[in-house]
């Protein structure tokens, strides 16, 4: 359902990282366009 | 590092933290002047919204923050804490202070070597009361500082009323325009302040500190040097410092730890004999949720500029200690995950030493205040570290899954620190820590920062650090 799909990850500093979220749909087929941690405190 | 059980630590001989109240300053925080830049008219509503200096002193996770106040108290206050605000509530505490911003504008022109500082004369002679101090300052009529202001300066306010201007250093160097140079100094000043503070409340005289390290986050420099930095030397020299030199260590909010880490190096090799670590505030990080505080209807509480100073010498029988050898690093090969943070900075440290995450009483991480963070969105920062501590004492069959709670209530602790960046970075505990390491109420204490290098765009990777804190019992 998700395969094709174009997706933008946005991992946090104290919960999952940017590229691991990116890693992981990746791998399910999804296109990561872009991806980034970011720090909110 | 090498296996080693034996025992190197170096003295921490005390610590003060101040709180400089700079609500005119908000709306030249990072996001604030996005935000109005975009839209002006944003200033009168943040203006309302604003604290005054007695509010923000009777403030309580303030008055933990000087040491007036434990964490422990502070978690059993009725919240909203900015709506139940401290009655009597005193500007000195037991390791800081809350400074007033007439006093930081003062402090302000005192230190800038630049002429950059100018104050309107009528309003330095209606506040002021050292006529001393006026030799040392730039003082204008209003009319010439207005002109400053349509010539391109910052203006200074206090409430609604100009007071004085901030002047760019250079025409053309973006590293030199008066917002940055104003962060800057703001920088120098209040870690000086603090400094100033804690060589006064130690009886030591400043000539005997031989080195200091600045953690602060600001980027000293012109356009060739961006970030050129040794704010440290500065702010050894306005901290009358005379026989020091120093450095700076930058690592985002692990900063401070690793300042502390090389300082005490130097110690412990018979470098130095006394060295200071010392922060000043981030103007940039003033006001930073300010959009979510206002939406529903809070004061804005990123209205403070944190700085902190810690000496360390020569470890002394019964006195607190960094333990040296429990130093941890986060490698570059380690992840940055929250599991691998606690696992490279917490449990192989310890268990180095034969220590289990339960040997340690009270954990110091980013101590944000949830106050702050949680109406945003950011969630509750300490808590959420505590949380994966837990974890990964259950995980390693050192507590029960039903005692987690309790491992974070009893070794935890609720957040205080303004969101400063690199204070709220654990080392915002070593006043609290010092204190209950004196009194037996806990024999040791684990420091852990982390630093986000990732928005540098350098690296995707994240970084950290670090310590135990303990009484020398030799």
């Amino acid at each position: 359902m998700l395969k094709g799909k174009k997706v933008i990850a946005i991992g946090e500093r104290d919960g999952v990282p940017g590229p691991v979220i990116a890693e992981c749909l990746g791998g399910a087929g999804l296109e990561v366009v872009f991806q980034v941690t970011e720090c909110f405190v | 590092m090498s296996e080693t059980s034996k025992a190197v630590r170096v003295g921490i001989e005390g610590v003060f933290y101040s709180l400089t109240h700079v609500p005119d300053l908000v709306r030249y925080g990072s996001k604030p002047s996005r935000e109005i830049r975009a839209n002006p008219s944003l200033v009168e509503e943040l203006s309302r919204k604003l604290r005054s200096f007695a509010d923000a002193t009777a403030y309580a996770p303030h008055q933990v923050f000087i040491g007036n106040m434990t964490p422990d108290e502070l978690s059993r206050l009725p919240k909203p804490w900015y709506d139940n605000l401290l009655e009597r509530a005193l500007p000195k505490g037991a390791f800081g202070d809350v400074v007033e911003q007439e006093s930081f504008y003062g402090l302000l022109s005192q230190a800038d070597q630049f002429n950059l500082v100018s104050l309107c004369e009528p309003w330095f002679w209606d506040r002021m009361t050292k006529p001393d101090e006026a030799a040392r300052l730039r003082l204008k009529s209003f009319a010439e500082v207005e002109s400053l202001v349509r010539k391109g300066a910052l203006p200074l306010y206090s409430g609604n009323k100009l007071v004085g201007a901030f002047e760019p250093g250079h025409t053309e160097d973006a590293n030199l325009t008066a917002e940055v140079l104003l962060e800057n100094l703001a920088a120098k000043v209040t870690a000086a302040h603090s400094l100033r503070a804690l060589l006064d409340s130690l009886r030591l005289n400043p000539r005997e500190v031989d080195y200091v390290i600045s953690c602060s986050e600001e980027a000293a420099g012109d356009r060739y040097n961006r970030g050129g930095g040794n704010l440290a030397k500065a702010i050894a020299e306005e901290g009358g410092c005379e026989n020091a030199s120093g450095s700076d260590t930058k690592a985002f909010c692990a900063g401070p730890l690793y300042a502390m880490i090389h300082g005490a190096s130097l110690i412990q090799s018979s470098v130095c004999n006394r060295v200071a670590i010392v922060a000043g505030g981030s103007l940039a990080k003033l006001g930073m949720k300010f959009e979510s505080h206002l939406k529903k209807g809070m004061p804005i509480l990123e209205d403070v500029l944190g700085g902190f100073a810690v000496i360390l010498g020569p470890v002394k029988a019964g006195e607190a200690c960094l333990r040296l050898d429990s130093t941890a690093f986060h490698p570059v090969r380690a992840g940055g995950s929250p599991q691998a943070m606690a696992e490279f900075l917490v449990e192989k440290p310890l268990a180095k030493r034969g220590m289990k995450l339960t040997d340690v009483d009270r954990y110091a991480v980013e101590l944000h205040n949830p106050e702050i963070t949680v109406p945003s969105g950011s969630g509750d920062v300490p808590r959420t570290n505590y949380l994966t501590l837990a974890a990964l004492a259950f995980m390693r069959g050192q507590i029960k899954k039903d005692q987690m709670e309790d491992f974070v209530r009893g070794r935890g602790m609720v957040g205080y620190a303004p969101t400063q960046g690199h204070i709220p970075s654990a080392i915002v505990y070593l006043g609290h820590a010092l204190d209950a390491l004196r009194k037996g109420e806990i024999k040791n204490a684990l420091f852990i920062s982390k630093g986000s290098l990732f928005l540098g765009r350098m690296t995707q990777l994240s970084d950290g650090c670090s310590f135990l804190v303990e009484r020398n019992e030799d």
